[in-house]
């Protein structure tokens, strides 16, 4: 067990220099010179060449490459060209702001899914099964940006119920009034989603011959539910961790329809602003915490389920 | 050939007179199964007719998508002349809704066209011949798989910046991965079953082995995979524009008419969210289609 956690980290190393990698690459990517957004046009040769050098874009890309990686494992990602504040101050601010959002969208998403995706496996073929299976549908076919609009406009605009844009200040009553529709338009992805794993995974444990034996053995149905349940968790638990980290890195369409401020948003201004350190910063840290998440998922996947070990 | 005729009249002769009919061959069946089920034909009817006003627009769109009225500016739906309103520029919305389809369409469907095709070649690749070009090609997907898909589009079309190229071409460098390792992985179930033993022990090079027997029984699996991809391309293109990194204004695109109409939910609500309803009407026919087409083509079932 112990080895096997150790190889599973060891696995991961490669990946995630792999991943550094790519974001590391994005600033070559753009077209132009990375540096435009802080050269002048008409600055004079010698002072290009000055700040060329200051940013170490002179030396060779593998040089470059590695520079940036130890810079950036020690928290340095530079600065942003926009504001001037270091990128990890910038990022730090917006971080907590997408964790909240993603953590309650989450937490919403997988409640209702797990609670339908049973009820459907429970009922397959009747209405409530064929209820639940639309609902899912409309989970992952409905454009979330879209969805977060119509929110605004029943519960913000007609209703005046709720706020619709920003973060929020103060009480954290007032914040959670904020949080609402934001987090309830992120929540139908992962809740589709993981209907549909739940429904498919208990439908066919239920159907399986160890249930049936259960159930000639005279097990009531509680116990049963219990059987069902250990069973199906490895599967919906990697689904779920997915999930949330898709949340985390996928935030910045729902993040920009409600002007929340996180992660997503800061992405969204870096974009508009060609800010580069800070577009470069953001993707290596929603990534970075994607390529943990999943990590983390399979550790949790082996305790549970002592067969993923020896595949 | 010449020994057809007398093999019909032995089987003329076998079935009491009546000439044997070839049994239906895959496609034709998929499709039979296909055309009963209710749910497959409304949506394929109306993605076929999507596709068609979004061809026909300048023969059939009644205003021009460009110029509009400023005195005309936000009508409601149902108003005389504009029965689904007109926009913040005054431009007629059924004009500028059948437009978009033609941008909103090409960039929901070519990218995961080009990445099936890709995507396909590559898992056959690596699937077959294994070894070092199948770690090569499937630690190159763990790498993409790294990063949430969303997050990887964005990425790559904010750092190309704007446009409906670069756009484009990061959805379908998105779409790859994930289409390559289905296919790897069905292609080296394939090989390993024994027709394939067989046709190499009959002297068959790896080129006929791919072409004839394995290319047929891979693509199937691919092709639903890759059209439950449709619909979720179809949200993040539009996504995209939303964002403002793809297709430029004035240009009509479901995404981008969601993105300059979000200021006007105060004004005209409903006019405001119409383009964000043909996305999800197209993605959500996708899907039905989708699953209608794999339990059609689940012929084991």
């Amino acid at each position: 067990m112990f080895l096997y956690i150790c190889r599973r980290i060891v696995y991961t190393i490669p990946i995630a220099l792999a991943v550094a990698v790519v974001c590391f690459s994005l600033v070559h990517l753009a077209p132009g010179d990375p540096l435009s957004a802080v050269i002048p046009a008409d600055a004079p040769a010698e002072v290009v060449e000055r700040i060329i050098q200051a940013y170490g874009m002179d030396r060779p890309l593998p040089v470059q490459f590695f520079a940036w990686l130890g810079r950036a494992v020690q928290g340095d990602l530079g600065f942003s060209v926009a504001t001037g504040r270091p990128v990890t101050q910038e990022i730090g601010r917006a971080l907590g702001y997408t964790f909240v959002l993603s953590l309650a969208a989450a937490a919403i998403g997988f409640l209702f899914g797990i609670l339908f995706g049973t009820l459907a496996a429970f009922f397959q073929g009747r209405w409530s099964d064929k209820l639940v299976t639309g609902i899912a549908l409309f989970g992952v076919s409905v454009p979330h940006y879209w969805l977060g609009l119509l929110l605004v406009i029943i519960f913000s605009v007609q209703l005046d119920w709720l706020p619709s844009l920003g973060g929020g200040s103060g009480s954290w009553i007032n914040r959670a009034r904020y949080l609402v529709l934001p987090a309830i338009t992120m929540s139908f992805i992962p809740m589709g989603i993981v209907t549909r794993t739940v429904r498919s995974t208990v439908a066919d444990l239920l159907g399986s011959e160890f249930v049936t034996s259960l159930r000639a053995r005279g097990l009531g149905s509680s116990r049963i539910a219990n059987h069902v349940a250990k069973n199906a968790a490895p599967t919906v638990l990697a689904v779920m961790g997915l999930q949330f980290g898709y949340l985390l890195g996928g935030s910045i369409l729902v993040e920009t329809v409600f002007s929340w401020p996180g992660t997503g948003y800061l992405l969204n201004t870096a974009i508009f602003q060609r800010d580069i350190p800070l577009l470069q910063g953001i993707i290596l840290t929603l990534s970075m915490f994607f390529v943990a998440l999943n990590l983390l998922v399979d550790l949790l996947q082996t305790l549970f389920d002592p067969r993923v070990r020896r595949n | 050939m010449q020994t057809t005729p007398k093999s019909a009249n032995a089987l003329k002769a076998a079935d009491g007179g009546k000439i044997a009919t070839k049994s239906r061959g895959y496609w034709a069946t998929v499709w039979l199964s296909l055309s009963r089920d209710p749910i497959s034909i409304v949506c394929a009817s109306i993605l076929v007719l999507l596709v068609l006003i979004a061809i026909l627009a300048p023969a059939i769109a009644p205003y021009s998508p460009s110029q509009g009225a400023m005195v005309d500016r936000l009508l409601p739906i149902g108003s005389p002349g504009h029965p689904l309103g007109t926009d913040e520029l005054g431009r007629d919305m059924l004009t500028r809704l059948m437009y978009g389809g033609r941008m909103s369409l090409l960039m929901g469907i070519l990218p995961v066209f080009v990445a099936f095709a890709i995507g396909t070649s590559l898992g056959l690749m690596a699937g077959f011949f294994g070894g070092w070009v199948n770690t090569l090609v499937m630690r190159t997907t763990d790498v993409f798989f790294a990063f949430p898909a969303v997050l990887l589009a964005i990425a790559i079309s904010g750092a190309l910046g704007p446009g409906l190229g670069n756009s484009m071409f990061a959805l379908t460098l998105v779409f790859i991965p994930p289409i390559a390792r289905v296919a790897e992985s069905v292609t080296t179930r394939v090989r390993l079953l024994d027709f394939v033993d067989a046709a190499r022990a009959s002297g068959a090079n790896s080129l006929t082995i791919v072409r004839v027997h394995v290319f047929n029984n891979v693509m199937g699996v691919v092709f639903i995979y890759a059209t439950s991809l449709v619909s979720v391309c179809m949200i993040l293109a539009a996504g995209l524009s939303f964002l403002g990194l793809g297709v430029k204004p004035p240009t009509a695109e479901w995404g981008l008419m969601l993105n300059t109409l979000r200021q006007s939910i105060y004004v005209q609500p409903w006019v405001s969210v119409l383009p964000g309803f043909m996305i999800f009407t197209t993605s959500l026919c996708f899907n039905l289609l989708s699953d209608g087409l794999r339990g059609a083509m689940d012929l084991k079932r």
